[in-house]
């Protein structure tokens, strides 16, 4: 069951130097309980890729186009929430509907009546109604959400680790009372007992000593901090955490274990996961799905096995063959020509064609779309390697 | 150091003919700035009683987590720190050593003749730590170093052309022409080209591979027969940190240079080195061959630090090994084992016996371990 | 060495002037994207302008407004010859204790004594600018070096210059420069505003900005490109030299156009409180005249505005202006302000 679609999206920041196209096109889908691994270089888009879909992004940056679905399960008793919002109905299996995408406009008794996007269309498109029972997931628009909405999605439904959080505890305040402070602004309802014994209940849970809580930041090492930040994303409950190089300052030993308790927290939990690393081994070893992004772009996704094994875009190929590893022969290692692509003025066509081995004319004018080249691999390549 | 078996250094290389850098029993302490809580007398062991040798064309890796002192071994190979014992003995024919003047008496000729001896041994080393004005500035020549972070080594107010240059400038070596065109060779060497179009930007406008291979640039253009390169790729993205890899591997064929190369990241230390030396809070714990090192690990720690290296590769599983609690600093360390909390395999006698001397157990592998 | 024959561009100082200017031209666009420095740079071109065409104001008033012939017709002495800025054998139609309004022949009114205000301004206006330069440019070149020694050597170097910083930190400036223009004037020895100049300068440039650029180098100094310079062989001088000054220049630069704000401002409260004899014109003294003749007390003030408004505004116009240019630089020099 999907739990987030991401589709067609596209970000841009506007600069004094002009739009930088961070995320373009990007589609993908997340199941409840998968992990995915957000693969590239510095800069190629992946923090803003997370920034877009908790919509945190900065003033300078605007969302173009896309789809953000961020799906439930359909109860009948919350409909009442989602009215007035831009959805998309899954139908039951069995139903053989279509999943529609449009604004909840009403609802009558039993029933949902949607008024499905114009699509370029003249005339608008008839409702379209579904009765409760012929729904099985909705799945909430995050792109077109108001901020008043997006903040209860925020944390409690998508919680994110920010790419060096643990630098930024607020010396002067107890990590435990910082922790403390975002649940009380993300879920007022609970006491702050409540809180205090849940912060206790997750410090645990990440490997701290709960009477860690009172104690300042500069009393904690690096993989402690990182742990807190951890307990921190973790205290709404959230169905997804995004961790964007949640391990990328530490030493190999703490990355190690902070990489093993996240994924049996994520089992336990039965969370979904997106990872953000540069850091192929990493990535390898905590997702099931890789998704490979390039000059704002999601060039590769498969499972992790696939990408290994078979890699059906030139620049998975390349990234894998440079880095070094420990195990198995020993062997030269490739370099990849070139630098990685500046996002004002991209390459035209296949933004990797200056450097791709593989490249031929219609690269350099034509932009390859993902397509797939196996069940659980897609690639955007005009000249894939299987 | 009051374990005197340790005053004369373990002899690892065989043929000591070929090494070029030998460090004894090198150590270096900073004092802890005294706050509210340390007063006085504290002090990091930031480098403790180590000893190597580097041979000529050779790479020897210094792996070890962040603070264990890697880089303060890199600088005092350098000169750029001085050490609060121990020598670091360079060989190379350049090195001009003054003698003191010897004046009348005896006395005193025969205090300058041992002083003498302890500047240059026998087979031609000599100790960096005595180089003063001319013989310090050619001993600059010889050995250079590579800085970790290219957006912070490279001056942002020079362009490429002074920045490549100064090593020249500062040494009087050629006239202007001279240096242009050795500058534009070292451009075309480190795979910057064609220079002219690099020449005159300025490091801003550079990207980080390009600017550390400017870098590589400076080191190598006095013809350096030593390079300490730390952690010269760690900055750098995945795509461009393998050309830099290669870069300096070709330029060790090309000129024969010896590198201590020091990284945080095993993988790329077999990749780039011959043999690994591996520190742990300012003791070197394992020492041997790369292969040996990675495939047949010994210390526990260096077990502990393989274990836990991701591998790339979705189909190996790994067997992580466990080790309590987290790196620690190495202020005023109690006379025992320095791995000694967060060993699994620690004994009566790590508790009560002094850090293990660094042995060999053959092959030119050795370990620092009572365990072992 | 070995020495290819590869050729280069041939001259390098071409290239090196080409950069600097591309360097400046950058520099250039983004100070003129601030308002606030715009401003102080069109007051200070106004205001020096002002003073590039001095020269040409009397003589041109002399032609159509104050020429003999006029003075002629209405009756008075050909031998008396009218100096606009010190009135030295006045113009015989004002000379009547009072300053006169603004009219056609002078256009700023004049004085009591009958010099014309706008000639007087425009005659200071160069010597303001001079004055505030050279006093700003000692300080900072002091400030610099000075900064960047106690900051590359430390130790008691450095303890030296803080301690002596803090002590010209500690002094109030003016009583201080009331002491010491006191002293010069009895020691007979002129006060001109070059004296002057390196006084202010000395004063300000041991002062605040060694500490401010002090800090600055000391952010430098542990800088990796510095360890580089000392492992390929630099000494200490080409360290300080071709490292750290160049990478605070940016920030003296700066702060020279605050100092020459406190320079100006200083010259001025120093004649209005009458301790400059031997500086004989400047706006400050132009203040202190209207004040001790006693234009500026209660209701004469609002009545005889022209007397002491122009000096005023302009002093206080200058020293903001180049405040205001300061604060436009610092968006160039500060990253941290820098827009993306
Ligand atoms: N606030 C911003 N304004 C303008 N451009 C931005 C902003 N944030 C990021 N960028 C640009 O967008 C591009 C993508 O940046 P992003 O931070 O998403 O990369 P990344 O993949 O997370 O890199 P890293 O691995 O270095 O964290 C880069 O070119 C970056 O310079
Ligand atoms: N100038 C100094 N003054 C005081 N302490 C220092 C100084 N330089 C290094 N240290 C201390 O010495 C220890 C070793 O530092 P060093 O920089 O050599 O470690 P490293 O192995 O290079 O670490 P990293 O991987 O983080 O670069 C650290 O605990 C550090 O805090
Ligand atoms: S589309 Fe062309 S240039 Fe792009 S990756 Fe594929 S082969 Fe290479
Ligand atoms: S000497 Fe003892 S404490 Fe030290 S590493 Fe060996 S077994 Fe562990
Ligand atoms: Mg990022
Ligand atoms: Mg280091």
């Amino acid at each position: 069951m999907a739990l987030l679609e991401v589709k067609d999206l596209s970000m841009h920041y506007w600069t004094r130097k002009g739009e930088v196209k961070a995320v373009d096109e990007v589609g993908f889908s997340l199941e409840k309980g998968e992990s995915l691994g957000l693969v590239g270089e510095s800069g190629c888009g992946k923090t803003s890729m997370a920034l877009t879909l908790l919509k945190l992004l900065p003033e300078n940056a605007k969302i173009l186009k896309g789809h953000i679905f961020f799906y439930k399960e359909f109860q009948p008793q919350t409909a009442n929430a989602l009215l007035g919002e831009m959805v998309n109905l899954v139908p039951q299996k069995a139903n053989g509907r279509a999943s529609t995408l449009g604004r909840l406009t009403r609802i009558e008794g039993e029933k949902l009546l949607v008024q499905p996007a114009r699509n370029g269309a003249t005339k608008a498109p008839s409702p379209v109604s579904f009765s409760f029972s012929e729904i099985a997931q909705v799945g909430l628009d995050l792109v077109p959400l108001r901020e008043e909405r997006m903040q209860r999605v925020r944390w409690k439904g998508i919680s994110m680790i920010f790419q060096a959080a643990m630098n930024s505890w607020n010396p002067v305040y107890r990590v435990g009372d910082q922790i403390l402070e975002a649940m009380q602004t993300h879920l007022p309802k609970t006491s702050v007992q409540q809180s205090k014994k849940r912060i206790a209940e997750l410090f645990q849970m990440v490997g701290l000593d709960p009477r860690m809580m009172e104690r300042y930041p500069h009393e904690y090492s690096g993989g402690m901090k990182q742990r807190a930040v951890i307990a921190m994303a973790l205290s709404c409950d959230p169905e997804l955490i995004i961790a964007d190089e949640p391990t990328t300052a530490l030493d190999v030993i703490v990355q190690d274990k902070i990489l093993r308790e996240m994924r049996q927290i994520q089992k336990q939990l039965h969370m979904s996961m997106i990872y953000i690393s540069h850091d192929i081994a990493v990535i390898a070893e905590v997702s099931e799905k890789i998704g490979v992004m390039y000059g704002g772009k999601l060039v590769e996704l498969a499972d992790t096995q696939t990408i290994f094994e078979r890699p059906a875009h030139p620049y998975t190929k390349a990234l894998m063959s440079s880095f070094p590893n420990l195990k198995g022969e020993k062997k030269k290692l490739e370099a990849l020509p070139g630098e990685p692509p500046d996002l004002i003025s991209p390459p035209t066509g296949c933004r990797f064609h200056p450097r791709c081995p593989y490249a031929t004319e219609v690269c350099k004018e034509k932009d390859p779309v993902l397509e797939v080249r196996q069940p659980g691999q897609v690639a955007a390549c005009w000249n894939p390697l299987h | 150091m009051s374990n005197p078996e340790q005053t004369n250094p373990v002899i690892i290389e065989t043929d000591r003919s070929t090494s070029l850098v030998r460090i004894q029993n090198l150590s270096k302490t900073f004092p802890v700035a005294s706050g509210f809580f340390r007063k006085g007398n504290s002090f990091i062991h930031a480098v403790d009683d180590i000893s190597f040798e580097v041979g000529e064309g050779e790479i020897l890796g210094l792996i070890g987590e962040s603070g264990c002192g890697k880089t303060t071994t890199g600088k005092l190979l350098v000169k750029l720190e001085t050490p609060t014992s121990g020598q670091v003995f360079l060989k190379n024919t350049h090195v001009e050593v003054k003698l003191p003047k010897q004046k009348a008496g005896v006395a005193k000729a025969t205090s300058a003749k041992t002083k003498a001896i302890s500047l240059v041994t026998s087979d031609g080393f000599a100790d960096i730590a005595h180089l003063r004005g001319r013989s310090l500035k050619l001993f600059r020549r010889n050995v250079q170093m590579i800085f970790q972070d290219p957006y912070e080594s490279l001056n942002p107010r020079m362009t490429i052309y002074d920045i490549c240059a100064e090593p020249l400038s500062v040494q009087s070596i050629g006239s202007l022409m001279e240096r242009e065109a050795r500058v534009a060779e070292l451009m075309d060497l480190v795979g910057l080209t064609p220079p002219e179009t690099f020449l005159f930007r300025y490091p801003h406008e550079l990207s980080g591979g390009q600017r550390q291979r400017v870098a590589i640039a400076r080191a190598m253009i006095l013809n350096p027969s030593f390079i300490v390169a730390d952690e010269p790729t760690s900055m750098l993205d995945v795509s461009i940190r393998t050309g830099v890899m290669n870069l300096m591997l070709e330029l060790r064929e090309k000129f024969k240079i010896s590198y201590l190369y020091i990284t945080h990241d095993l993988a790329v230390a077999r990749y780039m080195c011959d043999r690994i030396a591996v520190m742990y809070l300012g003791k070197i714990v394992e020492m041997g061959q790369t292969e040996d090192i990675i495939q047949n690990p010994q210390h526990p720690y260096t077990r502990a630090l393989i274990s836990a290296v991701p591998i790339p590769d979705p189909s190996v599983r790994r067997q992580p090994m466990e080790l309590k609690g987290g790196v620690t600093k190495p202020i005023n360390p109690k006379p025992r084992c320095r791995f000694y909390e967060r060993c699994p395999m620690a004994t009566q006698r790590c508790a009560t016996s002094d850090h293990p001397p660094l042995e060999d157990k053959g092959s030119g592998h050795s370990v620092a371990c009572y365990e072992v | 060495m070995q020495v290819t024959t590869k050729t280069l561009p041939p001259s390098l100082w071409r290239v090196r002037m080409h950069l600097w200017l591309k360097g400046m031209g950058q520099s250039w666009s983004t100070f003129r994207e601030s308002p606030i420095g715009v401003t102080g740079l069109v007051i200070i071109v106004f205001f020096g302008l002002l003073g590039a065409f001095y020269p040409i104001y009397p003589w041109f008033m002399g032609k159509i407004a104050w020429d003999q012939e006029t003075i002629q017709k209405e009756g008075i002495d050909l031998n008396i010859v009218y100096n606009p800025i010190f009135g030295v054998g006045n113009d015989p139609l004002l000379i009547k204790g009072f300053p006169q309004p603004p009219s056609l022949r002078h256009p700023l009114g004049t004085n009591a004594d009958g010099p014309d205000v706008l000639a007087q301004i425009m005659y200071s206006a160069s010597r303001e600018f001079l004055l505030g330069m050279m006093a700003a440019l000692i300080t900072v070149i002091i400030g610099t070096f000075i900064g960047a020694v106690a900051a590359y050597y430390g130790g008691w170097i450095d303890t030296l210059f803080m301690r002596l910083a803090d002590v010209f930190v500690l002094f109030p400036p003016i009583a201080f420069l009331v002491v010491v223009s006191a002293l010069v004037q009895r020691a007979g020895i002129e006060m001109t505003h070059m004296l002057l100049a390196l006084i202010l300068g000395l004063l300000f440039g041991f002062g605040s900005i060694t500490i401010v650029l002090k800090s600055q180098a000391l952010t430098i100094k542990v800088k990796p490109y510095i360890e580089a310079a000392r492992v390929a062989g630099g000494s200490s001088f080409h360290i300080i030299f071709a490292h750290i000054i160049p990478n605070i220049l940016p920030l003296s630069f700066l702060y020279m156009m605050f100092n020459v704000t406190t320079a100006i401002f200083s010259e001025a409260a120093l004649s209005f409180f009458g301790l400059l004899p031997s500086i004989n014109m400047s706006w400050g003294l132009m203040l202190f005249r209207a004040h001790t003749q006693g234009w500026i007390l209660g209701h004469q003030g609002a009545f005889y505005w022209w007397v002491w408004m122009p000096p005023g505004l302009a002093v206080t116009l200058l020293c903001s202006a180049f405040y205001l240019v300061g604060r436009g630089l610092d968006e160039i020099v500060n990253p941290r302000l820098r827009k993306r």
